[in-house]
């Protein structure tokens, strides 16, 4: 009752009338500026003739069901009317799912073996090597476990899909099973627990691995910048509050370490030596992410972290592994940090030792000239020679 | 009080009327369907306003994914539908990630917290208990209107300059924090965070109703052993959100600090374009902690109720007991308990102490024992079934494929060492939209389509479910079953554009697959609305038992009443699982029959802790067998 006089009621008629008109507006207003772009009518007419199309081939899909789901009932009316049995929509589900469990493991097999192989090439890294052992028996085991499960889910499903001569039978419980399904899930998951401990400890817990080369990783939106400790093989100290103009990375530079340090564009490691990166991120947070060398941490503000990891197999070697000429194995962003996340790369290159060498040769220092000229000012370098001073007077 | 008054109401009200008297209530449109303080129409304002809010979480996902299909192709319509948002009929970078932001929040919290949970513990709860109403009524429709407020406030962020949240579900700060770090992190995330507080209000308000209702109003006979699995499950989810959800509001409250009075709880050394910020002594991980003691749990707030729903379902639809009522009960209990003690297993790659991790991954593997004693459970209630496929059947025994395949990912990701290669790749959006995205949905597509007789009176068209069903059972594995494999190669998630990345552009083909895929199963959701919205009104009128089960709901009459039974409560006199039982005459034996009536089919193991019965019981035998000995 009190539903009809609602819809009879003419002043929320026109109430509601309003709010869409009004609605309308507000969402036309909006759009407005982001039309200056000027789209011609003929555009437009062509855009709604697609979505014409598409919302008829819809309707047209709509139409052919309901009169498919018509002839199906007419045909069953009609063998009902001349003493036949209706259609058994009971035998049809499980069959379906007969069908179903047939054609998804087939499915299942095929996504193995065709996505499966489009899968991350071997492991570049020591410690990967272990990840993926620990992979291959997990995957081995839930394998089995899913296939089981589902043909056992989908096979009761056709086995004993419903018959008016037969009935139930009457199973509350049995212990004994119950006990049996609790503990062999319990004893493989406490195997799984006990090998993913230790291979997750001897990743993390890497105290006894060297570092030989520290490496500096900063992210921010949306880049990462390196920095190489020089022939000291010491990174100077860095701090948040001096960051500003060319010292982007706030290094200190009462730190004599930091006078040696430079700057790269690329994440050139060498092969065979312990790596450690140390990671910091300035704005949000960030994540190193390095899937060839199964490796990845978060950079945290405020919080550094870092990596220890040993390269195994140089850029040029893998490249011949994969047959890929252009392989490159890379370090990307893998924590949502904004609008360009998705566009936050650095190659990272594994080369011999003597490769590694020459190439530090090249890089350039991160006290560049610039720099050396802003931290004199501020008076945090000694000025040395009238040059400069004549150079600043002018 | 207000307990009392219902039912004094609702008891005195049809005794002294009847009940085919429909002029009676004096209620007025404000009241019978807005503000209605009526369980069963609190569970329909729940059930539309969710079925609403999924419809447009998924129309969000289509729109995701068709830039993640079509890279560089520009679609006028996107800019004719969401202007800015899409200039040039392309998808703008900030706006994706909007997308995929809101799309997880509505699905999580407002699809499959609210709008499972709210609509079948108040549907249910009252009437599988034998309640005349939920504890407080009042508070019960203060719940539905909070959630209602938070939808309209999350939506709204849709129409504001700079547009909804869009730091991910997970609003990690600072990138939430800081207003400056991306558009979405302005005023869209104030509206963000001031919509959950109240979506929190809301869950708790419900909870603590569904608690109490449940421990208290359970009528004559109905003791916790007696209670269907659906109840166990709401009144288990609804402990596990009361305790989980006060500790996000603190997290919320903190964050609403950081980003609007200055304060550093979340903050520390921050350069945002080399400007040095003022924030010190903050800690990032604390925020995840926070956000994750809810979040974890949270997910089995989203899974046990579709379970619960699920165990019953199972049951009835194969007219046969639950296999294991009691292992169902501790294994949903274990799960209860030990969700809190895992929500580590999403941080082991953030940077928290190696040692904890290592703890974390234990708890984490333990809590896979109760869930695979679950699934074993309804494989054996299968087992020698006699299996109904009602369109209910069929979306219950989805959700047990569902749960099987996405759970066993789960054991790659809750082992630390594998997490460290596969966390927030593809992987993982495959992994939860199996576990908890697809199997929810299910149960709660199960559940609509069990109970929607005892909601609207009305049956639903079968074979337009059957079509459902196939289309979006096919239709989300090919959606996420290749998402394993990029997730295997590295491919990570909340990408806009995988272009960028020679080595992820091979994966392009897989993603315009998925993208159709997808489309499909959205195209699939039609056959439902329609059928859901053609049935109410025009549907069959339903029996008052239409699928032969034994729970109390369907003892009610079909039309609604307030107070739900006329006259008296009826007594519970059994467990809810007799079915098939040996020596009943019916395949089935409803709560409300006393054993006394059903001598030929009881069993010794119905009268634990019961002396007399048991006495007559096998007097009873005694005398059947001297009667078939003297035939």
């Amino acid at each position: 009752m009190a539903f009809k006089n609602l819809i009879n009621s003419k002043k929320l008629t026109v109430l509601f009338a309003t709010l869409l008109l009004g609605g309308n507006q507000l969402l036309m207003a909006a759009a407005a500026p982001a039309a200056t772009t000027e789209v011609s009518e003929e555009a437009q007419a062509a855009m709604w003739t697609g979505v014409g199309y598409y919302v008829l081939m819809f309707l047209l899909v709509c139409v052919g069901v309901a009169i498919v789901g018509r002839i199906v009932k007419v045909y069953d009316l009609t063998n009902q009317l001349q003493g036949k049995t209706a259609t058994n929509w009971n035998n049809i589900m499980a069959i379906g799912f007969a069908v179903f469990l047939v054609i998804g493991m087939f499915g299942a097999f095929w996504s193995f073996i065709v996505q499966g192989s489009m899968n991350l090439p071997e492991s570049a890294s020591v410690h990967g090597v272990k990840t993926d052992n620990m992979f291959n028996i997990t995957f081995g085991i839930t394998v089995i476990v899913f296939i089981i499960t589902q043909i056992l889910l989908f096979g009761f499903s056709y086995f004993y899909r419903g018959r008016k001569d037969r009935r139930a039978y009457f199973y509350p419980h049995n212990n004994t099973i119950e006990k049996v399904w609790t503990i062999i899930p319990a004893i493989v998951l406490t195997v799984l627990v006990v090998f993913g401990f230790f291979t997750w400890r001897t990743i993390t817990n890497s105290v006894d691995v060297k570092g030989d080369i520290n490496i500096d990783v900063t992210g921010h939106q949306f880049a990462w910048e390196l920095r190489y400790p020089g022939a000291d093989q010491k990174l100077g100290k860095k701090h948040y509050k001096l960051v500003g103009g060319s010292n982007n990375l706030g290094v200190d530079f009462k730190d004599k370490n930091s006078f040696d340090d430079m700057r790269a564009d690329t994440l050139v490691i060498p092969v065979g030596r312990t790596i450690r990166l140390n990671i910091i991120a300035q704005d949000v947070i960030h994540s190193v992410y390095m899937p060839h060398f199964r490796l990845q941490i978060n950079a945290v503000p405020g919080l550094p972290t870092y990596f220890k990891f040993e390269p195994t197999i140089t850029t040029a070697q893998m490249k011949a592994k994969t047959n890929d000429a252009k392989f490159e194995y890379l370090l990307y962003c893998s924590k949502i940090c904004g609008d360009g996340h998705y566009n936050m790369k650095k190659i990272v290159k594994v080369v011999t030792p003597t490769e590694y060498n020459n190439w530090l040769l090249q890089q350039k220092p991160y006290l560049n000239d610039a720099l050396k000229s802003e931290l004199k000012v501020a008076g945090i370098l000694p000025n040395d020679g009238a040059a400069n001073q004549v150079a600043l007077n002018n | 009080m207000s307990t009392i008054s219902v039912q004094d109401h609702g008891v005195h009200h049809h005794d002294g009327h009847g009940h085919d008297d429909h002029g009676h209530h004096h209620d007025t449109f404000l009241t019978k369907y807005i503000f209605s303080q009526d369980h069963k129409m609190i569970a329909k304002q729940f059930l539309i306003t969710g079925i609403t809010m999924a419809v447009i979480a998924m129309i969000l996902s289509i729109l995701f994914r068709i830039q993640l299909a079509y890279p560089d192709k520009a679609f006028p319509l996107m800019e004719t539908l969401l202007g800015r948002f899409a200039p040039n009929g392309r998808l703008d970078p900030g706006f994706f990630l909007s997308l995929v932001t809101i799309h997880g929040t509505i699905m999580v919290f407002f699809v499959l917290t609210a709008g499972l949970s709210g609509t079948f513990s108040n549907l249910l709860i009252p009437l599988q208990v034998g309640a005349r109403d939920m504890a407080s009524p009042f508070m019960n429709m203060l719940s539905y209107w909070f959630f209602f407020l938070a939808s309209v406030i999350m939506l709204a962020s849709f129409f504001i300059e700079k547009g909804p949240a869009s730091g991910g579900w997970t609003i990690y700060p600072p990138l939430s924090a800081l207003p400056k770090a991306m558009k979405g992190s302005d005023l869209g995330m104030t509206l963000w965070l001031i919509s959950m507080v109240f979506f929190i209000a809301s869950s708790l308000l419900g909870g603590i109703n569904y608690v109490s209702t449940i421990l208290n109003m359970r009528t004559k006979g109905m003791d916790l052993w007696k209670m269907p699995l659906t109840i166990w499950a709401f009144f288990l989810t609804a402990i596990l959100g009361v305790l989980a959800f006060p500790v996000l509001v603190a997290g919320v409250v903190l964050l609403i600090f950081d980003r609007s009075f200055g304060t550093s709880f979340y903050l520390s050394e921050i350069v945002l374009n080399g400007k040095v910020m003022p924030f010190e002594g903050g800690s990032p991980i604390l925020f995840q902690h926070l956000f994750w003691f809810l979040g974890h749990p949270e997910v089995y707030i989203v899974i046990m109720p579709a379970l619960g729903i699920s165990s019953e379902i199972i049951a009835t639809n194969s007219r046969k007991p639950i296999f294991g009522y009691h292992a169902m009960v501790y294994s949903l209990i274990g799960i209860t308990v030990l969700s809190f003690i895992v929500w580590g297993h999403h941080m082991f790659v953030t940077g928290m102490n190696p040692f904890l991790g290592g703890v974390f991954m234990i708890t984490t593997l333990i809590i896979a024992v109760p869930s695979a004693v679950k699934t074993f459970n309804y494989l054996a209630t299968l087992w020698r079934g006699n299996i109904r496929f009602t369109p209910a059947m069929l979306f219950a025994i989805g959700l047990v494929s569902f749960f099987i395949s996405g759970g066993l990912t789960g054991i790659f990701l809750g082992n630390a060492a594998l997490d460290i290669n596969l966390h927030d790749t593809y992987f993982v959006v495959a992994h939860f939209h199996l576990v908890m995205g697809s199997a929810a949905i299910f149960g709660m597509l199960a559940g609509v389509y069990h109970w929607f007789p005892r909601m609207f009176g009305k049956m639903m068209d079968d074979r337009l479910g059957y079509l459902h069903f196939w289309l979006t059972f096919i239709g989300a594995y090919l959606v996420f079953f290749p998402m394993h494999f990029m997730g295997l190669d590295g491919v990570p998630r909340r990408y806009y554009a995988f272009t960028e990345f020679e080595s992820m552009s091979r994966w392009l083909s897989v993603n315009t697959f998925i993208t159709w895929a997808a489309i499909m199963s959205a195209l699939a959701q039609v056959a439902f609305l329609f059928n859901f919205i053609y049935s109410i009104f025009f549907g069959k009128k339903a029996p008052m038992n239409p699928w032969n089960s034994n729970t109390m709901e369907w003892t009610a009459p079909v039309e609604h009443l307030h107070g739900n039974w006329p006259g008296e409560i009826p007594t519970v006199y059994r467990w809810p699982y007799d079915y098939s039982k040996p020596g009943a005459e019916e395949d089935f034996i409803p709560q409300t029959v006393p054993l006394s009536e059903t001598m030929s089919s009881n069993q010794e193991h119905d009268f634990e802790d019961n002396e007399i019965g048991l006495e007559a019981h096998k007097q009873w035998i005694a005398a059947n067998r001297k009667n078939e000995e003297v035939k």
